[in-house]
């Protein structure tokens, strides 16, 4: 099974149990998702809940609000969070803004899915990862999946919030092959997870990012470095508890961010130890994120701006010197 | 200036020309009232006033059942009063009183009421648009038979957001009724300085949505062209009414005005609404000068009755702040 089942199975039992559950968006049905991810849902549902919209990304956002007032529980899928910009006026001033601002009267019970991140050579208009820009807005929660059981789980739990919740899928995540899920359910968004416990320095990271992470974990140890990694999960709302409690055990951080690092979720993470945890620290905060270029093309360049196994690795020497 | 496409509407009965004289002239007593307190400072932020078009939502608002539901811009007082919402809660919210309609959260521009339906005044120009699409669609998926009312202004003809929502309601055959309240003057911005098409109902058929235009000074002829296009969205289908207005006040309360002359002002305010509507009622023997004594006497009272409400409204706690920014128990 991988991960692009994992999501779509999640769509699916959702569709089966609750009727007011829908997709839209941009070739989820005759196409079968621009990433595959709705395949064979068109032929399950039929066109009245898998719904093939125009390209109009605002307009189709917009309307997911709108249907989610009305009652229903849309699920919508913009192809790319590159794309979404042209929808962030409707997720940030209305999705985010309507509760607060009726005093409580309206909220938007609406999931987004969306896929984030590079990795593919799609260049600088389909790679980006904007998930930590987001993250900046009260009033949506974000979600990076990094497993199947998160791939099939959050879509279960966003669809149980009564608020906007944004689901970033990495592009490079859909293959990834895991076991089967058994019996799969909601999960909490709410916290973060500690993949992998170690004691001499934490990662901090999320989404594709993980995998390289715990790659680089498990080198490391062979060096006789034990690494913790925590998988961050949910963006917005950040689980500080979990974060701090790590630093607290290994006292050295590094945080790994296929975002770019100027303003990017990376800095509010390291802002916040700074703030909750700065005497636990036996070393600067450290971070491995985003080249700050616009994503290129040539396949060396986009492996050099993107975090990469070898970089986490040559990160944690620097935090770790005295091992062994 | 409009011309005159009055559809010789049947005439009310009095009761009937009572009620649409007493909507039209509360909105403009109680906005009347609104630029008083602005002055006053116990309004503040931005305020936009609806007179002289005051027909338009008491025309439009008259066809609707109470479960429809109205999606507005930021200037809103009139369409939130016409759907029935109390004039306390709005003008509490003016004052940025937690008794207001949106706990003091939103003020002038961001009105909002669940009960009634009024789903909020957007002061995203074309921003509704989508919102009121989905809205619809809701109703259509679960086999309801509401309507959904989009209210926008000329200006917002020109947002993507128009045409992405007429073209996805026309594809889907939603039923809502985009009403575009065309007062000439997108702020400072002329009309014709703007569309190459100045004639919007025209656009209708870009995307096959069926649609109107009406005077909008003309009560009458406003509700009845509302009342076809409300049957026409009930049975599931978009429709486009262009209620060609004008305002007779400033954009905002920050507005110079240096981008129209008094003369043109002046021309539009022989065609008052209010006095328009009055003055052929009374010709027709269906409502009396003692029937306008008698509104301007209840209005008078409730524009008090809500300014009171609004004064000895309190203040929402500051400990309150971050509630609902995320929901307390509301069940998706
Ligand atoms: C997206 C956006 N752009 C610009 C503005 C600033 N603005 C507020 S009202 C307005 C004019 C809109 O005119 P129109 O749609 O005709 O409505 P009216 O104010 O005449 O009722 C502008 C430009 C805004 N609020 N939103």
């Amino acid at each position: 099974m991988t991960f692009r089942d994992a999501v779509r199975e999640g769509i699916r039992d959702a569709m089966r149990k609750d009727a007011r559950v829908f997709l839209m968006g941009e070739d989820v049905g005759h196409y079968g998702g621009c990433f595959a991810v709705s395949k064979g849902l068109l032929a399950e549902f039929g066109p009245g809940r898998i719904r093939d919209t125009p390209l109009m990304e605002s307009a189709f956002v917009g309307a997911g609000i709108g249907a989610a007032l009305g009652g229903m529980k849309p699920i919508v899928e913009i192809m790319t969070c590159n794309f979404s910009l042209l929808a962030l006026d409707q997720i940030m001033n209305t999705a985010a803004t309507l509760l607060h601002m009726s005093g409580g009267q309206f909220n938007v019970p609406l999931v987004i899915r969306m896929a984030t991140g590079g990795g593919k050579q799609l260049a600088a208009q389909h790679s980006h990862s904007l998930e930590g820009w987001y993250a900046h807005i009260p009033g949506i929660k974000v979600l990076t999946p990094a497993t199947l059981e998160d791939g099939y789980g959050m879509l279960t739990s966003a669809l149980n919030d009564p608020d906007p919740v944004l689901i970033f899928e990495n592009q490079t995540l859909y293959n990834m092959e895991g076991e089967a899920l058994v019996n799969p359910g909601a999960v909490d968004i709410a916290k973060a997870r500690v993949r992998r416990e170690g004691k001499d320095v934490s990662i901090f990271t999320y989404g594709a990012s993980l995998n390289k992470s715990l790659d680089a974990a498990a080198t490391l140890e062979k060096e006789g470095i034990s690494v913790e990694v925590v998988d961050l999960r949910v963006l917005r709302p950040l689980d500080d508890a979990t974060i701090m409690a790590s630093v607290a055990k290994t006292h050295r951080v590094l945080i790994v961010d296929e975002g770019w690092r100027s303003g990017g979720i990376s800095a509010e993470i390291s802002a916040r130890i700074m703030e909750q945890a700065f005497y636990e620290l036996d070393k600067p905060v450290t971070r491995v994120c985003s080249a700050e270029v616009p994503m290129p093309y040539a396949k060396h360049l986009e492996t050099a701006a993107l975090p990469q196994v070898e970089s986490i690795i040559a990160a944690i020497k620097q935090l770790v010197p005295d091992h062994g | 200036m409009a011309k005159n496409i009055r559809m010789n509407a049947p005439l009310p009965d009095h009761d009937r020309a009572r009620q649409l004289l007493h909507t039209m002239v509360l909105i403009r007593r109680f906005e009347e009232k609104c630029v008083e307190l602005y002055s006053a400072s116990k309004i503040r932020g931005f305020m936009h006033l609806y007179i002289g078009e005051e027909a338009v939502a008491t025309g439009v608002i008259e066809q609707l059942q109470p479960d429809d539901a109205i999606v507005a811009t930021y200037r809103e007082h009139g369409q939130a009063l016409a759907k029935g919402m109390s004039a306390g809660s709005i003008m509490a919210e003016m004052y940025g009183k937690v008794e207001g309609c949106a706990r003091g959260r939103g003020g002038s521009m961001h009105l909002f009421d669940a009960k009634t339906r009024f789903c909020g005044g957007n002061a995203i120009v074309g921003g509704g648009l989508p919102l009121a699409v989905g809205l619809a669609l809701a109703d259509k998926m679960q086999n309801r038979k509401r309507v959904t009312v989009c209210f926008f202004g000329e200006g917002a003809v020109a947002e993507g957001e128009f045409h992405e929502s007429m073209n996805l309601a026309a594809l889907w055959q939603l039923p809502v009724l985009f009403l575009c309240e065309n007062n000439l003057y997108a702020m400072g911005t002329a009309l014709r300085l703007t569309e190459s098409v100045t004639d919007i109902a025209k656009k209708g058929a870009a995307y096959n949505v069926e649609s109107a235009a009406v005077d909008g000074m003309d009560l009458l002829a406003v509700s009845e062209a509302a009342a076809k296009a409300v049957a026409h969205v009930r049975e599931c289908r978009p429709y486009l009414l262009e209620c060609r207005t004008y305002r007779f006040r400033a954009h905002s309360m920050f507005d110079a005005e240096l981008y129209r002359s008094k003369d043109e002002v002046t021309e539009w305010k022989k065609r008052d609404p209010i006095t328009l509507f009055f003055e052929a009622m009374k010709a027709a023997s269906v409502l009396s000068d003692a029937d306008f004594e008698a509104v301007e006497k209840e209005v008078a009272k409730e524009v008090d009755d809500a300014v009171a409400f609004a004064e000895a409204g309190t203040w929402e706690p500051v400990s309150d702040l971050t509630r609902f920014v995320y929901s307390e128990g509301q069940r998706p």
